[in-house]
């Protein structure tokens, strides 16, 4: 068993390596610029290109000329965004999010909030959830957009996606879904489901960094966007920059392997989780499973730890991989806004930790994580006077903390 | 019907003799090596705390110390991005957007990158004036004209450093200078893509603010590229959600790519010298050979009054249209370009061309030959034989 144990597939997962035999030759002999249209390197780049946009269009129930390849998910909520707040900005100002989702996605709404956008971010119930009647009690005749996670990052929650598209749709406000989390993860079908808009990124799904989709709906509605990068006109001019072919044929290649290996590797993460959370919650009182047990992605939970400072229960599991919250949020010492959005108070968020399973982790792996844990959080509880407290019956939120001034 | 046969003999045994390089360079086989822990067991998210993370991260910080070394800046001002254009676009609109209360005037260069000249007709639209440099006579950057645009509410001039298309270098140096003296305002952004590891690269030599450079172009892998942004400018970011790259560029960072163009960087700095040498020595076989094919020209605008960055051989060759010729190069081994890679469906007549006396019709007989600093003499010789022999068959068969 290698270490550290690896446990944090929602910030990134490792490159399968049928993914790069697949990539390797577009570094090498097959290098032509995909752009380039007098010599047959550009056109073997080319065909690389539409094969791969093909197998990206089938993991989610789209066709190749919907989707538009990016630099990865951030590139892809912003052109989605911004795209649609260009060029829908005359018939209406007001966009609709929520207070779960990713930075991208909130800095965005924050700056096109400067940019004269009005944005109602919707508040989701405990469990992390936004249900459709929220969402139909917050579009207004000027509502132009809803963009609304899919999947969560930190807490795997999934939204009722379908419902709220549907109900977009009868109110004819474009939809646009973070799916960097949920595709290749459970089914998705963009026309079934009622998705205008939908991102996903390479290395989420077993490819490579630095690549990702958007999927831009063509018929009913025919979304159009306002490019934000412009230059030689590549992806119908939605996005320019000389195509990274072999980035772009790992991408392909993982969203293949992911649609084709779905059901399987739901059911492996899942069991590894399963066996995880049931042997944590076995042997430690005061645990708590955040987000939706019944509507949560199949390979991730997040389990808040009463009692124990997180920063010192990550440091006290050197042998584990794995983040407090978004891998892009982790630097800072803030709680997690996802979790303080589902009501989940300061001290609780901040012992808090995501553990993410993937295609490659073993049982053996599972329970060597848990038993470091456990042993862990037992050792840190032992130092914890409030955990004392606790054990003693006292009731903590009885405690006048001012010491009687 | 002509008979490739003779021409796709001189390459017996070789591999096809790629002279695209300003389209697009194979990437090298350091650069691989420096890639590929990060696409295989040291895959962590540089944003992560934990060990994984914190290997990337690391990565990530070495690779910044290269580019800044190739590019003549510090590593506080490298920015990481997904490319060239990308870099182009965060100049360009994150430079303007970032002064826009002290002026909208733009001044953008005759003959630049579309990233460059289409991000920067895009702020029309947000209430920018764009106004266009110009080529004088004989092709060079007309100096005067360009004095002459600057205004005290001019935000950014922007200039490439080195034509992807004849190979100019233009004189960026004089533009910052004048750029300073008439728009104190303004950001002085230099496209210097074709510049790296062919020009000697320095913020405080080419006395700009921002200098754009891409990966794929020195041997390095596509997807990556840079914005040297000079320590105390602003700029706007263009993608926002995260704190990746000081806030300028959000998005998880792609290591195997950094580490790859840091890798690239470097070697292509290093060998900048014997690269110019070589290029040199090749162009003039180049010259040797266009002087025997009657009509033939290399297309050098501007010059002897500005550089040509030498690896660039744009050439008029005439006869039938570049597509054609191109196809029959192809087929006998030669892959070449009739122009910039970005614009190949693009039909206009460039600027410079128009300079060097070339009309609509000539120009549809331009090829671009691009050499790399891994193009051997071998090849060289076996390209120009096939060059040669092509077009004796493509004019025995028109008359």
């Amino acid at each position: 068993m290698q270490l550290p144990i690896y446990l944090d597939y929602q910030a990134t997962t490792p490159v399968d390596p049928r993914v790069l035999d697949e990539m390797l030759p577009y570094f090498t002999e097959k290098f032509g610029n995909a752009a380039s249209r007098s010599h047959s390197f550009g056109w073997s780049g080319e065909e690389a290109v539409e094969k791969a946009r093909k197998q990206i269009a089938a993991l989610i129930g789209a066709s190749p000329k919907e989707i538009v390849i990016t630099s990865g998910s951030t590139e892809g909520i912003n052109l989605a965004m911004k795209g649609t707040a260009e060029m829908y900005g005359s018939k209406g100002k007001h966009i609709i999010t929520s207070l779960v989702e990713h930075k991208a996605v909130l800095d965005t709404a924050k700056h096109l909030e400067k940019e004269g956008f009005e944005v109602t971010y919707l508040s989701p119930d405990k469990k992390g959830r936004i249900s459709v009647d929220q969402v139909r009690d917050a579009i207004r005749d000027d509502t132009i957009l809803v963009a609304l996670i899919w999947g969560n990052n930190e807490i795997g929650t999934l939204n009722p996606i379908r419902e709220i598209g549907a109900l977009c749709h009868e109110k004819n406000v474009l939809f646009f879904t973070d799916g960097t989390q949920a595709a290749g993860k459970i089914p998705v079908d963009a026309i079934a489901d009622n998705v205008d808009m939908l991102c996903l990124s390479g290395h989420k799904l077993y490819g490579p960094k630095g690549v990702g989709a958007l999927y831009v709906r063509r018929r009913n509605p025919r979304v159009r966007l306002v490019a934000q990068m412009d230059g030689g006109g590549h992806e119908r001019g939605m996005r320019s920059g000389t195509l990274n072919v072999p980035g772009i044929v790992g991408l392909g290649a993982a969203c293949e392997i992911a649609m084709n290996e779905l059901e399987k590797d739901a059911q492996h993460t899942s069991a590894l989780r399963k066996r995880f959370e049931d042997k944590v919650t076995g042997a430690l009182d005061h645990v708590h499973i955040n987000g939706d047990v019944e509507h949560r992605l199949p390979n991730c939970t997040n389990i808040s730890f009463n009692y124990v400072e997180g920063e010192s229960l990550i440091m006290g599991v050197k042998d584990l991989a794995v983040s407090s919250g978004s891998a892009c949020t982790s630097a800072s010492l803030e709680p997690s806004h996802v979790l303080r959005a589902c009501g989940v108070g300061d001290e609780l968020a901040h012992s808090s930790i995501r553990f993410g399973f993937g295609r490659h982790t073993t049982e053996e792996e599972v329970d060597f994580a848990a038993d470091q844990m456990i042993t862990a959080v037992k050792r840190l509880r032992e130092l914890s006077p409030l955990y004392e407290m606790v054990q003693e019956g006292i009731d903590i939120s009885s405690i006048d903390w001012s010491g009687g001034h | 019907m002509v008979h490739a046969g003779a021409a796709r003999a001189i390459l017996a045994g070789m591999q096809r003799i790629y002279l695209d390089n300003a389209a697009s360079t194979p990437l090298s086989p350091a650069v691989r090596e420096a890639m590929e822990p990060f696409l295989g067991e040291s895959f962590g998210n540089p944003s992560a705390a934990h060990r994984l993370g914190v290997e990337a991260a690391a990565a990530i910080d070495a690779a910044r110390e290269l580019v800044a070394k190739a590019t003549g800046s510090r590593a506080s001002e490298v920015v990481f991005t997904s490319g060239g254009t990308e870099a182009n676009n965060l100049a360009v609109l994150g430079g303007s957007r970032a002064r826009k209360e002290l002026g909208r005037h733009l001044i953008v260069g005759p003959t630049e990158h579309a990233s460059v000249r289409k991000a920067a007709l895009a702020l029309e639209d947000e209430g920018f004036e764009v106004e266009f440099a110009r080529l004088d006579a004989e092709g060079a950057l007309d100096l005067d004209h360009f004095a002459e645009l600057l205004r005290p509410d001019t935000v950014l001039v922007a200039q490439m450093l080195v034509s992807n298309e004849f190979g100019s270098v233009y004189p960026v140096r004089q533009l910052a200078r004048l750029t300073r003296a008439r728009a104190p305002h303004a950001l002085v952004h230099v496209d210097a893509v074709q510049g790296l590891g062919k020009r000697e690269l320095s913020l405080g030599e080419l006395g700009c603010d921002t200098l754009s450079v891409s990966a794929h172009k020195v041997h390095g892998p596509k997807g990556t590229g840079a914005l040297i942004v000079r320590d105390g400018v602003q700029l706007a970011p263009i993608l926002h959600g995260g704190p990746q790259e000081r806030g300028l560029r959000a998005g998880t960072e792609n290591p195997a790519g950094i580490a790859g163009f840091g890798r690239a960087a470097a070697d292509a700095a290093a060998a900048r010298p014997a690269t110019i040498a070589r290029f040199t020595r090749m162009r003039a076989r180049f010259c040797e050979l266009l002087d025997r094919l009657p009509g033939a020209k290399l297309l050098e605008p501007g010059t002897p009054r500005q550089e040509i960055m030498p690896g660039i051989i744009t050439t008029f060759l005439p006869g039938v249209p570049a597509s054609v010729r191109l196809h029959h190069l192809d087929q006998a081994g030669v892959l070449a370009s009739a122009g910039a890679a970005c614009n190949a469906k693009r039909k206009d007549v460039n600027p410079a061309l128009l300079a060097a006396g070339l009309d609509a019709e000539d120009s549809r007989r331009v090829l671009r030959f691009s050499l790399a600093s891994s193009t051997t003499d071998e090849e060289l010789d076996a390209a120009l034989r096939v060059i040669e022999v092509v077009h004796q068959q493509l004019q025995a068969v028109r008359s």
